[in-house]
């Protein structure tokens, strides 16, 4: 437990802990499924004229990497342009499409507001009524890219708002903690949609469209110049693999997340560096060493797909150790009661 | 961007108008309209905050009066968009019952401010002080020796048969022997000014929030005007709702942790409750943040847990304790009742409070007050009918048509019979239940609230108004300046409530009399 100078103590809520985590981690879910879809929108500029089957193998990847192709399937008669944009932008039943996460996020911030700034709860309140104004035709009518720019702008605004004005206390912490985390999760997400779209295709493997496609990967994690720096004009696989699961110094690696994720919960813990006080610091760091020791080559040996989602379930495992370790309410429903119970 | 849109859109349409009067103005922009807002201002048979019997200007809105003719519709409107656009973006909005799309809406707020010279709020404060004190000294006496029923001045009946009575805490004491710590008592104003209490909320009275909010709305709209104007700040609130707090602290424990208890994000004042505890740095904590062991109440936190001395509940008894009340509820802290027993916690409000602000109870504040304080009350209540007096109630049945009739424990405007605008089925119904459950209701004349010039469409057109002041009793009484006004935006309307269609306003209480 903290104490300021004044001798107040300072103390964190374990709820409001949780809701600035989980406030943190849906803004950047909701910016990285703008992401994969842009990767996506990315590819459909430069493929051939696609027929309503290429439609499908072309956007079947991303609803798979997001996760749900059952309730996909359940909403929706085929996969194409607009039912999967829809699908992962604007409908409410899904709980990972973009509404969806901003709403949850809100919801979130609604309740910490007295914890973050005017400015981040007003960026985030604005976002949500931003794209609850929006509609699928609307954004297609108009141009997809611009709205999904819109999205990743303000979730960096966000970032940049928090930096600037939330107080560097342990609540601070836990709004890293959700968002490296994400990220990393986000980042593996993004190079899977790359594996599932060039899984049908094995003879293009190294051919133009190959490259096309890492290249928008790349973009799509605005990794793009930050690649070029280190590797030249050359886009190979292994290499975009290589940066943006181990590049120390790229903020979207996992690399790089899995250490600001480690620092982030020692400093919550108050834990030395290379020791760990937790089953979440435990295995972050476990993660973060098992990655040092990893080589590109070892990846696509072992299978890159495999080596990802291998990654998702550890991540899955800091987050649930997580909980564990600091949220210590019970989880309830009260939603109906609390509108029953009325002031005057 | 939309802002600038709709302006637009009612710049083309005053245009339109002109044209077809045929008398389009060259630069419309630069032309002022004196008087425009006020020059059809129909006052009615009522009493008008603004203007006199004769239609002049009182001369406490003068100075508003003065500014508010300089401005033209336009940008009139344009500060009201502003207004509108900064509490959505601040998400001080609610969400419309029983829409699945989660439509959100602000409180309508209007621009035009209520008033209140400083000789009046001085008249209003003595008399809120004065009923507070009467209503602590009752609650006290009412769990203790009951001796104001013992002398008849309070029917014995009217206590035990209140709802809120909590007969299981005769005898409990509680700090400085203070059980309403925080009052919301509305007030209204009938033909001729005179001020009346129309009832007293004693249990979690809400609204501060919109109060101070409003006023930040108004100087954003008019940051010329305010320095100009003498209003008394309204900003003291918070840090006196602390000190009120901290003063009653368990065994006197200094540097008392206290908080906020909401019943969670899905209640209607939620905003309230984080902005509050937010102004005074403290924690706002749902029932499963806080556990209590060895009668001692703690908040959860990521280091453990955290003894809590006093909270500002935001929640009614029933829910506050389902070993003791509704055993059902999620909402409470099991346990919380017996850490007040023991002493080792403070609410604020007390238990139990809600005898005090029973509609029945009401009728005997003044004889309270006599019988307490030796004084005649200050500010009069309502003349009030009691359904479960014979005479009365037969009284109330011949004369429903003009009677406002009100069930005794419905807040928000709810079971509420307003006898001169309903139906003769709804007459009957009332009747019938009358009969059936006569405790449960009284009667007041219909009155005819004061109106306040409210921009309607464009216009200033009067609408009725009631005022809430919010009163805090702790090493002394504090009394914010002003209160929320509350304002009945359907023509002729008398229900303020925002469940039926009413908004607010900023009240201003003036350094002076001008």
């Amino acid at each position: 437990m903290g104490t300021n100078k004044k001798g107040k103590k300072m103390i964190l809520l374990s709820r409001v802990a949780d809701c600035l985590y989980w406030m943190s981690r849906y803004i950047e879910r909701a910016e990285n499924v703008a992401r994969i879809v842009d990767v996506n929108l990315q590819l459909l500029l430069d493929s051939e004229d696609l027929e309503d089957s290429g439609m499908a193998s072309h956007w079947m990847p991303i609803v798979k990497s997001t996760g749900d192709e059952a309730l996909f399937a359940r909403l929706y008669d085929k996969p194409d342009s607009g039912s999967v944009t829809d699908f992962l932008t604007f409908n409410r039943e899904n709980p990972g499409s973009i509404l969806s996460c901003i709403f949850t996020a809100r919801e979130n911030a609604r309740q910490v507001r007295d914890k973050i700034s005017t400015e981040v709860w007003e960026e985030v309140n604005r976002l949500y009524h931003f794209v609850r104004g929006q509609n699928i035709k609307r954004i297609w009518a108009s141009g997809p890219y611009e709205f999904y720019k819109q999205i990743k702008q303000s979730s960096h605004l966000l970032q940049g708002l928090s930096d600037a004005t939330v107080v560097r206390d342990e609540g601070w912490e836990f709004i890293q903690v959700g968002r490296y985390l994400e990220r990393a999760d986000q980042t593996t997400r993004i190079l899977d949609v790359k594996y599932h779209i060039l899984l049908p295709s094995p003879r293009d493997v190294g051919g133009a469209r190959d490259t096309l496609q890492w290249m928008a990967v790349l973009r799509s994690c605005s990794a793009f110049e930050a690649y070029h720096q280190i590797y030249g004009a050359d886009v190979q696989p292994w290499n975009v693999a290589d940066f943006l699961i181990f590049s120390e110094t790229f903020p979207r690696s996992i690399s790089f997340c899995l250490r600001q994720l480690s620092e982030s919960l020692r400093r919550i813990s108050g834990e030395r560096h290379r020791y760990f006080s937790n089953e979440a610091e435990r295995l972050a760091g476990k993660l973060q060493a098992d990655l040092n020791y990893t080589s590109t080559e070892e990846i696509f040996r072992r299978g890159l797909h495999e080596q990802l989602l291998e990654l998702q379930d550890s991540l899955a495992a800091v987050a649930l150790e997580l909980f564990e370790a600091y949220m210590f309410f019970p989880v309830v429903d009260p939603s109906k009661e609390e509108e029953e119970q009325g002031e005057k | 961007m939309r802002e600038h849109f709709c302006y637009k859109k009612i710049k083309y349409l005053w245009q339109m108008i002109f044209a077809k009067k045929g008398a389009l103005p060259m630069d419309w922009n630069l032309l002022g309209y004196p008087e425009m807002f006020f020059e059809n201002y129909d006052r009615g048979e009522f009493f008008d905050e603004m203007f006199d019997a004769e239609g002049s200007v009182r001369p406490h809105y003068r100075r508003l009066y003065e500014r508010f003719r300089n401005l033209s519709e336009e940008d009139f409107e344009q500060k009201r968009q502003a207004v509108d656009v900064s509490f959505m973006r601040q998400g001080i909005t609610f969400t419309v019952y029983g829409d699945e799309q989660g439509t959100e809406r602000i409180f309508p707020f209007d621009l035009c401010p209520r008033i209140i010279p400083r000789s009046e709020w001085e008249y209003l404060e003595k008399g809120l002080a004065q009923r507070i004190t009467a209503l602590n000294l009752f609650l006290h006496d009412v769990y203790h020796d009951q001796k104001i029923l013992k002398d008849k001045v309070v029917p014995r009946w009217v206590v035990e048969t209140a709802s809120h009575f909590r007969p299981e805490f005769m005898g409990s004491q509680v700090p400085k022997d203070i059980y309403i710590h925080i009052c919301g008592t509305d007030l209204i104003r009938d033909d001729s000014g005179q001020y009346f209490v129309l009832e007293d909320n004693g249990r979690c009275p809400s609204g501060v929030s919109y109060v101070l909010e409003n006023r930040l709305a108004m100087k954003r709209a008019f940051p010329n005007f305010f320095h100009q104007a003498g209003v008394r700040p309204v900003d003291l609130y918070s840090q006196d709702l602390l000190s009120t707090l901290r003063h009653v602290s368990p065994d006197g424990r200094e540097r008392p942790v206290c908080a906020v208890l909401t019943p969670g994000v899905f209640n209607s004042a939620y905003f309230e409750h984080c902005f509050l505890a937010q102004q005074m740095g403290i924690e706002v904590v749902e029932g499963r943040d806080l556990v209590v062991e060895d009668d001692t109440v703690y908040m959860r936190t990521t280091k453990g847990l955290t003894r809590v001395d006093v909270l500002y509940r935001r929640l009614d008894d029933d829910f506050l304790d389902p070993e003791v009340f509704r055993s059902d509820s999620l909402l409470g802290v099991p346990g919380l009742v017996r850490a007040v027993r023991a002493g080792k916690v403070t609410l604020a409000n007390s238990i139990g409070t809600g005898v005090a602000d029973d509609k029945v109870t009401y009728r005997f504040v003044p004889d309270m007050i006599k019988y307490y304080l030796g004084e005649e009350a200050i500010i009069p209540n309502v003349p009030t009918f009691l359904a479960s007096n014979d005479k009365e109630r037969s009284h109330i049945l011949e004369n429903l048509p003009d009677l406002v009739v009100k069930a005794a424990n419905e807040a928000g405007g709810y079971g509420m019979l307003i006898g001169p605008k309903s139906t003769a089925a709804e007459q009957e119904k009332f009747a019938r239940m009358i009969v059936e459950n006569p405790r449960n209701f009284i009667a007041q004349p219909t009155l005819s609230l004061s109106r306040s010039p409210t921009m309607c469409e464009g216009n200033f057109e009067g609408r009725h108004i009631d005022l809430r002041p919010y009163i805090l009793y702790g090493d002394k009484i504090r009394i914010m300046p002003g209160g929320l006004t509350r304002v009945a935006l359907r023509k002729g309307s008398l229900v303020v409530n925002s469940s039926q269609g009413g908004g607010s306003k900023d009240t201003w209480v003036l350094y002076g009399d001008e």
